[in-house]
């Protein structure tokens, strides 16, 4: 293995580390992580679940369809929380350390974006016992596939999240990229509500959206039998594509990002 | 000073760098020589963190080479950055994780071999006289605690050059001297050669050499010794309250070039003992709050050479 590459390794494994410590470090970080989207799920869920009626499976309640999105919900959250403290850390913290250190700036993108990626990933986790309560039993779940959208998912939001950062580079603009892009694109995933040919805009919308092929694949992975079931892409390995797709392109973007505006 | 090898360690030439259009570092050279404490004396705004910048790759130069050992590098490549131990002015460990945890990650960072880690880190929290608050989380470290494990995390990887952003600011003088005490240590244990920024001419008289920093480009590089030698003469300093009457009294009376202070104002004179009383009687009693004269500081060399001070306030006397 080459001197660079063996660099290079070493920065990934410090940030990805760092960031899961920092976030075992605070147990309080834990339970507000895991009580936040347990309380959307059932005011939300049980608010909408006496009107909620799906056509294609009017036996599914509306706390079952809402787990999927509130799964993604958590990965989303933990990757735009993780990546705001890049705006921080860069100029006047740990990362300024890592910058200068013999590591690949690609590989400060790849390290960060896989640490904050993990810390949602044990969130979602945590999440997923509630699972049967949703009414998903856990024999019935496709773990791999959730495993494998989860994972690319986490990735891809939390690269894309990165490069938010590093190229607004204040709180202010992300929080601003935050309320008019990320979150309605959440809303927009078919975590909320599924698309539908009455609405046509929105539909494309949702088509468009890199984050409703997560939903898609988790949706799926979780009740793969289920009549909810509705992959966006066609099939699993349709909405796997699309995922993959994006994520490719947020790590892109963040690389281009990193070394082009220091 | 060590003698001088034909290879300085870095040799920086012809540095220019411009931020929005402005140009803020203009054909700064300078060398180091292998185990030699170089000081960039500047004050604010003079371009020495932006030279801090661009060697550690933060910033781009617009136009200059870089050469360690003798081999032109490109600022900032993981060659030089590989060699480099970095102090920044703002904290850079992570205050949520211990000492003993955030020296840890910067070992593996620089890949320190695994059988050397746990000494390392014994005798670095021993440099810093952090032993006892190893496994404390950084944000409980009082703020001279925190600026000792930064110095302490910087040479986990036994640097050769070792570049500092205002090493001491924000520190006492107790810490201040324990500070260079520790980086005397350092250079004669390891050899290691120092880059550091300052507008302190106390820090700055510490330095084997310096480079003075005004404007973004460097006025002079030489020894603290030589460049004292270029202001002869005491500087007496005349304290008290409205500095611009005092300083209309001075150039009246004795035609005295007079710089003003915050609270006083200061001029350089031959046989400063013998200006004393002369200046005193010239005020009524009681107008004067104190006196004093020291020999010319780097600050008063700055002055001189620029036109311009170090610092807003006045210096120590």
């Amino acid at each position: 293995m080459s001197l660079a590459l063996r660099d290079d390794l070493a920065t990934v494994r410090v940030l990805w580390w760092r960031d899961l410590l920092r976030f075992l470090r605070q147990p309080t970080r834990l339970v507000g992580a895991l009580a936040q989207p347990v309380v959307f799920w059932l005011l939300i869920g049980g608010g909408m679940d006496s009107t909620f009626r799906y056509g294609a499976a009017p036996d599914v309640g509306y706390m079952q369809y809402f787990y999927p999105g509130i799964v993604v919900m958590m990965v989303l959250f933990a990757s735009i929380f993780g990546t705001i403290t890049v705006i921080e850390d860069r100029h006047a913290g740990f990362l300024q350390s890592v910058l200068v250190g013999p590591g690949s700036r690609a590989a400060v993108v790849v390290g960060k974006s896989l640490g904050v990626g993990s810390v949602g990933l044990v969130q979602a986790a945590a999440f997923l016992c509630l699972a049967p309560f949703a009414g998903f039993t856990y024999g019935q779940i496709d773990w791999l596939t959730l495993a494998v959208f989860l994972v690319t998912g986490a990735l891809a939001l939390s690269a894309f999240g990165f490069a938010l950062a590093w190229l607004t580079d204040s709180s202010q603009a992300y929080h601003a990229v935050m309320s008019i892009v990320l979150l309605p694109g959440w809303v927009l995933s078919g975590a909320m509500f599924p698309p539908s040919d009455d609405h046509p805009v929105l539909q494309s919308l949702m088509r468009g959206n890199p984050m409703s092929y997560l939903v898609s694949g988790v949706r799926g992975a979780l009740h793969p039998t289920g009549a909810t079931t509705h992959h966006l892409a066609g099939s699993t390995a349709g909405d796997l594509a699309a995922l993959v797709a994006f994520a490719v392109f947020s790590v892109g973007v963040s690389t281009y990002a990193i070394y082009r505006k220091r | 000073m060590p003698a001088e090898p034909a290879v300085p360690l870095l040799e920086v030439r012809g540095l220019s760098v411009e931020f929005k259009k402005r140009r803020v570092l203009e054909d700064v050279s300078f060398a180091l020589q292998p185990g030699e404490i170089f000081g960039l004396l500047g004050p604010n705004g003079s371009g020495k963190s932006t030279t801090f910048h661009v060697l550690t790759g933060v910033l781009r130069p617009r136009a200059g080479e870089v050469r360690f050992e003798g081999q032109p590098v490109v600022p900032g490549a993981r060659v030089l950055r590989r060699q480099l131990g970095v102090v920044f002015q703002a904290a850079s460990v992570d205050i949520n994780l211990t000492c003993r945890e955030n020296l840890r990650l910067a070992a593996r960072l620089h890949r320190v071999p695994g059988a050397e880690v746990e000494g390392r880190i014994r005798d670095l929290l021993a440099l810093a006289d952090l032993t006892d608050r190893a496994d404390d989380r950084v944000k409980t470290l009082s703020g001279g605690m925190k600026r000792r494990l930064e110095l302490a995390r910087s040479l986990i990887h036994r640097p050769r050059l070792l570049i500092l952003d205002e090493p001491t600011v924000g520190l006492d003088e107790v810490s201040f001297d324990r500070t260079w005490q520790r980086l005397a240590e350092l250079r004669a244990r390891e050899g290691t050669t120092l880059l550091l920024t300052t507008h302190r001419p106390e820090e700055a008289a510490r330095c084997d050499r310096l480079a003075l920093l005004d404007q973004g480009r460097i006025i002079a590089v030489d020894t603290p010794a030589n460049l004292q030698a270029r202001v002869s003469g005491d500087v007496v300093t005349l304290h008290g309250e409205r500095p611009d009457e005092l300083a209309e009294v001075v150039r009246e009376r004795f035609a005295q070039e007079v710089r003003r202070l915050d609270d006083g104002i200061s001029l350089v004179v031959e046989r400063g003992h013998e200006w004393i009383p002369r200046l005193v009687e010239a005020f009524p009693s009681g107008r004067l709050t104190a006196v004093n004269m020291h020999r010319p500081s780097l600050a008063d060399v700055f002055l001189k050479l620029t036109g311009h001070t170090l610092f807003d306030v006045s210096p120590p006397a």
